[in-house]
């Protein structure tokens, strides 16, 4: 009996040690983000309180005056994220349509995979692709046409470089097809199969219904998708870093050098040395992050009603 | 046929094959990539790439082994303080918390940090393990890999951990056993599968990382095996190289670009593989 009791005992403390061991771990995961958010504020102070708000709105990049304007990488990290979104997002949802709507289901499965492979190709690659083999190709054929045609537009004037806003935009557009892509899919197999053979009973062709049933009953997911690709958008480092040119002057023209958040993190850290230059970089961290944090958590509310309500045991 | 049906079914047809050319897009940009990968890294593969370190510019020859050593060495540091944690977190969510609310808020945060910017991430790593130790290190590197690694195998371990029926945990129960020797013998097996597939990819997907090791890890050109030493990546080496001015230094990071791509993507394909029909996607 008292064997038993014993047992008994160390299997209690076995339990109390091992849902504290997870509790600990799951709790981390909060502190982490605190602590991101704490150290971020603390080695950027010395830049806030130098600077002060001049910092965001002064254009005036330069190192070596000991001048921090970030309005340049700010506003090329908005532009160009609004340009891949602008890309990204007809084509993601003409690709959920067709997984969903259209594809046999014999397709579907490898056109899905090859789809979210892209996901899977490293930032570094999209770069370095980008800046060998397709910056030479738009320089050489997309950006004279665009030049000739659309040059009375202020947007494409410029020399044909094949790097900058447009063409980093564009590669970024590909990078977060497979995000949008794949929760906008998971949104449309949600809509309730009834709702749409009620509008084919009443004659409506396929595009009717995925227009006005299918689209307007996830408009939210799709919103919500859109967010969370201009979330990753917003911090995607190497393939703009080769892409954009790296330039600090602030150009209208989307083929002109430019620079974002990320890629002036990317250049210009490790060569910081005077503590000030390094407090502004971190600032430059701080407010990406902070964007990226809103914007997530914006897309994460906005998806958590159509998340796949798996039941427990069902498996 | 009236003429507005005929319309509507050419708008129909029209919208339709609109959806498939932008299913087209996306798979000829992923072989156009790949393509060029392939035939740009595959001239560079020899023995001495594998086996030699750096030549210097202009030198024809040398390998980039250092590099491929460095970034085992700092991906197998990440995964060894990642996974575990990462586990133990997914067990809290998916056995004890639930639906509690502490636990949708770590869930949460977990979802953002998936996505949050990496290079945040080596910026964070920076201030606190390389700055006070005034040097670069593989430790850092590993560390920065650890965080972006975490929240991942988090909902992983998590989503699979949960694809095991409660019935399952009951009838262990019900035998007398401990909580966590359910979850420990019990649970763990049915899941193991699943996990497992979780931290390839996890481990694939950190490993093609570049922006957090640029100033955690950040380079070198010789051997290191001393984790306190700044250490070289191929992704790091990658960068350096494909930004710098010599062919030979081209070919090079065409070379290590072929490996990781190759790499990652053989991950990712073997673990759908293992997965299909588990989880009914």
């Amino acid at each position: 009996m008292m064997r038993i009791l014993d047992r008994h005992k160390r299997d209690r403390f076995a339990d109390f040690l091992f849902k504290g061991v997870s509790s600990f771990f799951a709790l981390l995961i909060i502190v982490l983000m605190l602590f991101l958010f704490v150290v971020l504020a603390i080695e950027s102070a010395p830049a806030i309180k130098a600077f002060g708000f001049k910092f965001i709105y002064s254009t005036d990049w330069n190192p070596v005056r000991a001048s921090f304007g970030a309005l340049p990488a700010i506003y090329g990290t908005i532009v160009l994220s609004a340009i891949a979104i602008v890309i990204a997002v007809p084509v993601s949802i003409g690709i959920a349509v067709f997984l969903t709507e259209m594809a046999p289901k014999k397709i579907r499965g490898p056109v899905g995979a090859a789809i979210e492979l892209l996901a899977s190709i490293p930032s570094i690659i999209y770069g370095m692709w980008g800046l060998f083999v397709f910056a030479p190709f738009l320089s050489a054929y997309v950006e004279p046409f665009l030049i000739e045609n659309f040059g009375f537009l202020p947007l494409f004037r410029g020399t044909p470089l094949g790097i900058g806003m447009l063409p980093a935009g564009f590669i970024l557009a590909i990078m977060i097809i497979p995000f949008i892509s794949s929760v906008i899919r998971d949104v449309f197999l949600m809509v309730p199969p009834m709702l749409k053979e009620s509008g084919y009973g009443m004659g409506a062709t396929k595009f009717e219904v995925i227009w006005n049933i299918v689209i307007p009953f996830a408009r939210s997911g799709i919103m919500g998708a859109v967010i969370l690709g201009l979330g990753r958008a917003l911090g995607e480092t190497m393939a703009v870093t080769f892409m954009i040119g790296n330039s600090h002057d602030l150009s209208i023209s989307l083929l002109d050098p430019a620079t974002s958040i990320s890629a002036t993190l990317a250049n210009e850290f490790t060569e910081a040395v005077d503590d000030i230059y390094l407090s502004g970089l971190v600032e430059l961290g701080l407010i990406l992050f902070a964007i990226t944090f809103v914007v997530l958590a914006l897309s994460k509310l906005m998806t958590m009603r159509f998340a796949p309500q798996k039941g427990r045991g069902k498996a | 046929m009236s003429k507005r049906y005929l319309m509507r079914r050419v708008f129909n047809c029209a919208a339709l094959s609109g959806s498939l050319l932008c299913a087209v897009f996306g798979i000829f940009f992923l072989f156009w990539i790949l393509k060029d990968v392939f035939s740009s890294g595959i001239g560079a593969m020899d023995m001495a790439f594998f086996t030699e370190l750096p030549s210097p510019p202009g030198v024809a020859g040398g390998g980039l082994a250092n590099a491929i050593w460095g970034t085992v060495l700092i991906t197998g540091m990440a995964t060894v303080i990642g996974v575990p944690a990462g586990i133990l977190a997914g067990t809290y969510l998916s056995e004890y918390g639930r639906k509690k609310r502490f636990a949708s808020v770590v869930r949460f945060l977990c979802d953002i940090l998936v996505s949050a910017p990496s290079i945040v991430i080596g910026i964070f790593v920076y201030a606190v393990l390389v700055k006070p130790f005034k040097g670069f290190s593989a430790v850092a590197g590993a560390l920065a890999l650890a965080i972006i690694m975490l929240p991942v195998v988090v909902r992983t371990a998590e989503e699979m951990l949960k694809l095991v029926p409660d019935a399952t945990r009951e009838a262990a129960l019900a035998l007398g056993a401990p909580h966590w020797k359910v979850t420990l013998q019990v649970v763990y097996r049915g899941a193991f599968r699943g996990i497992i597939t979780g931290v390839m990819l996890a481990v694939a997907r950190i490993s093609g990382e570049t922006a957090p090791l640029l100033f955690t890890s950040f380079n070198n050109a010789f051997w290191n095996s001393n984790i306190t030493e700044p250490t070289a990546s191929l992704t790091v080496t990658i960068f350096n190289y494909a930004m710098g001015p010599y062919d030979d230094w081209h070919a090079k990071a065409w070379g290590g670009a072929f490996i990781i791509t190759f790499t990652v993507l053989f991950i990712n394909i073997l673990s759908r593989l293992l997965l299909r029909g588990r989880t009914g996607s």
